[in-house]
């Protein structure tokens, strides 16, 4: 059982800066999947962040992505270690370790794991790369206390 | 490259997926891709309604690369104007054909029974469709499917309303709910082939050429489309921008163009609805500029007080012009209002509002009586036009089956052909600017504005002789076919200039020199014209109706000679292009 009480530390997190400027471009998505310098993607399979119309983006919309929960259930549920919980809140995803059986999927409450093209998986890493193509001031990334 | 091709058959509710390299290689992908699908899956002379027709969808190779490529091309036969159908669409679709695997997909055949489909990456999904058919409201159809299907937010629902069902010619396709494969009637195709909707949506990874490269050019087209004045106009007041100043310039049609000023346009310009009206702005997938620009609509109930709907309906210039100008409504009220209902049946805005100009002339002029429209229309009268579109759908004389085949169509049957605004068989665009204009209308290959652009030449350049000016169309159509086949939006065809395509395909493993772009647009025009040809296009039968010589333009009074000189000059390019050589005899058509 792990204690997480008066644990206190500044972290950087994508944080969300006003839901109702979404225009639903999804330029988010997308950057997320270009986020590794190293093996750029194009497409949204690798994709952690997703825009979401509540039923047309007329009624506004919802940006879900992983919230860092202190105490994640994803982790949780993880059969194979391949989700750990990361200091200061948040996940870290071993993808070598991953079987692709998607327990993390169910147990996150605001479906925030994403099921990549091969069957694995994309959590947020809250590394901020998608907040420098927003392009309607919707995400920031920003120091917060964890 | 994304070569992958799905082929869905709605007569045997079969599909299969071909890969096709050398089809993406040679044509680039859009229109470039659909031209050559359509040639081989379809006989030009099928019957547009019958299951003998073809769609193709097709997206291009930068779609979901970079930005601004978020426009998807459909390719048919027009069952209004009996040719070639060419219709692009924003919203979700292209990303989501994309996501989802696919550079094209075709759809031949005909269902027996209403069905829908839901498109994922390698699997085809048919779908019953009995409960949704009849429900005349696209807007309730695209509510049900998107509470039902799963794939919120990488998912595309085209669907038709009751326009497309009642095979309205001029029905469109509408996605997302505010974007359109709007004019040329694919929504009758859609509706003739038992096909209320179609779900796309996936989850895709592409793998670029050079992984560094891809990162600063995509950096460098985010940051041009957002920084620069390039894309300003539509960041701001949007399209609805353009009408004050193409009244200022008399060129804004009014009343069935029996002017080219209108006295609201104050009242209904872009200026007002932003200050007024504008409630949200939204964007089309992987687009940073969000021009989509919704009004609010507050309505209160009929017999209720202190209750009011409130209803969000997306503003357009074409749209201002087809039901508040060109129709004498100046009001803004009136004009949501009437996209409402045009956008609750699927319908184009653009042809309704010039049936119903033509229909409001015709009924003055007694060529109509009341027994045929049933209610009194004039023009200004919103009330009448909102009942007028409702018969459109409903059909329930002679009269209105003959007007839902359009404008061409309805003045074949009853006359007034003086006073049909249509070129080759589709209702004019909003722009009286002048000779480019409405020589671009008649020679652009989907007889739309956005085809060549004559309003723009009309406003830059007034002294071209009429063979430079078809020159001119011609070139920029030409060009306007590498946009097409990219598939990137026109609003960011200064963003992607020449120089940065062909820096943009380099990441993605395709070299290709600004010079060979220009050369494949012209193969890809000639291309399009030579299967337009097939499917009966006679350029000698082009009618430029009366009235746009009667009317002041920019340019002022238009001369007939100019026009036939340039149509002689056009038909000669056309039979250059698809072999004949030059033809000798020449024949003005134009009405009475």
């Amino acid at each position: 059982m792990r204690i997480y009480t008066n644990l206190v530390s500044v972290m950087k997190r994508l944080v969300i800066k006003d839901l109702e400027k979404c225009v639903g471009c999804g330029l988010c998505m997308y950057a997320c999947s270009r986020k590794f310098a190293k093996k750029p993607e194009i497409g949204n399979s690798n994709s952690a962040i997703l825009a979401i119309s509540l039923s047309g983006f007329e009624r506004g919309a919802t940006v879900i992505f992983c919230h860092a929960c202190i105490d994640p259930p994803c982790a949780q549920v993880c059969p194979t270690g391949a989700l750990k919980p990361k200091k200061g809140g948040g996940v870290v995803y071993n993808e070598n370790l991953c079987l692709g059986c998607k327990y993390c999927m169910n147990a996150c409450p605001i479906n925030a794991i994403f099921e990549r093209e091969d069957g694995k998986i994309a959590v947020c890493i809250h590394c901020g790369y998608c907040s420098n193509y927003c392009p309607h001031g919707v995400l920031a990334y920003e120091e917060v206390e964890a | 490259m994304r070569d992958a091709v799905l082929i869905i058959d709605l007569s045997n509710y079969s599909y299969e997926i071909e890969h096709r390299p050398n089809l993406f290689e040679e044509w680039i992908g859009g229109v470039g891709v659909a031209v050559q699908l359509l040639k081989e899956q379809m006989n030009p002379k099928a019957d547009p309604l019958t299951e003998e027709n073809v769609i193709v969808f097709a997206t291009g190779p930068f779609t979901p690369a970079y930005p601004l490529a978020s426009k998807t091309v459909a390719l048919f036969k027009s069952p209004l104007t009996g040719n070639l159908g060419e219709s692009h669409a924003g919203g979700r679709t292209a990303t989501s054909i994309a996501n989802a695997g696919y550079g094209a997909i075709v759809i031949k055949g005909k269902s027996r029974k209403p069905v829908y489909l839901v498109i994922e990456n390698g699997k085809v999904h048919f779908k019953d469709g009995r409960a949704l058919w009849s429900i005349p409201d696209s807007l309730v159809v695209g509510r049900i499917l998107a509470e039902n299907e799963p794939g919120r937010g990488i998912r595309t629902v085209m669907r038709i309303g009751g326009a497309g069902e009642k095979l309205v010619r001029y029905a469109c396709v509408t996605t997302e709910t505010y974007r359109h494969f709007g004019r040329l009637g694919l929504g009758a195709v859609f509706g003739s082939k038992r096909l209320k909707a179609i779900i796309v949506r996936g989850r895709k990874k592409y793998v670029p050429a050079d992984g560094k490269k891809f990162r600063e050019v995509y950096d460098e087209i985010f940051k041009k489309a957002i920084e620069s004045d390039a894309m300003k106009k539509y960041h701001l007041l949007g399209t609805a921008a353009n009408i004050l100043p193409l009244n200022e310039l008399n060129s804004l049609p009014t009343r069935n163009l029996q002017s080219a000023r209108f006295e609201n346009a104050e009242e209904i310009s872009g200026e007002a609805l932003a200050e007024h009206n504008l409630g949200r702005r939204i964007a089309c997938s992987h687009c940073p500029i969000a021009c989509i620009h919704l009004a609010t609509l507050r309505i209160p109930y009929e017999n209720e007080p202190y209750f009011y709907k409130t209803i969000m309906i997306s503003y357009d210039y074409e749209l201002i012009y087809s039901l508040c100008s060109m129709v004498g409504v100046g009001s803004r009220d009136g004009l949501l209002r009437l996209i409402h209902k045009v956008e609750s049946y699927g319908l184009d805005a653009i042809s309704t509002g010039v049936c119903l100009a033509w229909a409001t002339e015709a009924l003055e002029k007694g060529i109509l009586s009341e027994k045929d429209t049933i209610i009194k229309l004039s023009f200004g009268d919103i009330k009448g036009y909102l009942k007028a579109i409702d018969y459109l759908y409903e059909q329930p004389n002679d009269f209105y089956r003959h007007l839902a085949m359009g404008v061409e169509h309805a003045s074949d049957v009853y006359g007034g052909k003086v006073f049909a605004l249509a070129f080759g068989g589709n209702e004019m665009p909003g722009y009286h600017t002048g000779y480019a204009a409405h020589l671009g209308y008649a020679t652009g290959l989907r007889h739309s504005h956005l085809d060549s652009a004559g309003y723009s030449i009309d406003q830059k350049e007034k002294s071209l002789t009429p063979k430079e000016l078809i020159d001119k169309l011609i070139a920029e159509e030409c060009w306007r076919q590498v946009l097409s086949s990219l598939v990137v939006c026109f609003f960011a065809r200064k963003v992607y200039t020449s120089d940065v395509i062909s820096k943009a395909f380099e990441p993605l493993g395709v070299e290709i020199s600004e010079d060979e772009l220009k050369k494949k647009g012209e193969e890809i025009y000639k291309e399009k014209l030579r299967l337009k040809v097939k499917m009966g296009f006679n350029p000698e039968n082009l009618r430029f109706p009366k009235r746009i010589f009667e009317t002041e333009s920019l340019q002022g009074k238009l001369d007939e000679k100019f026009i036939e000189e340039a149509k002689k000059y056009y038909v000669r390019s056309v039979n250059e292009v698809i072999g004949l050589g030059s033809s000798p005899h020449y024949t003005l058509i134009t009405s009475e």
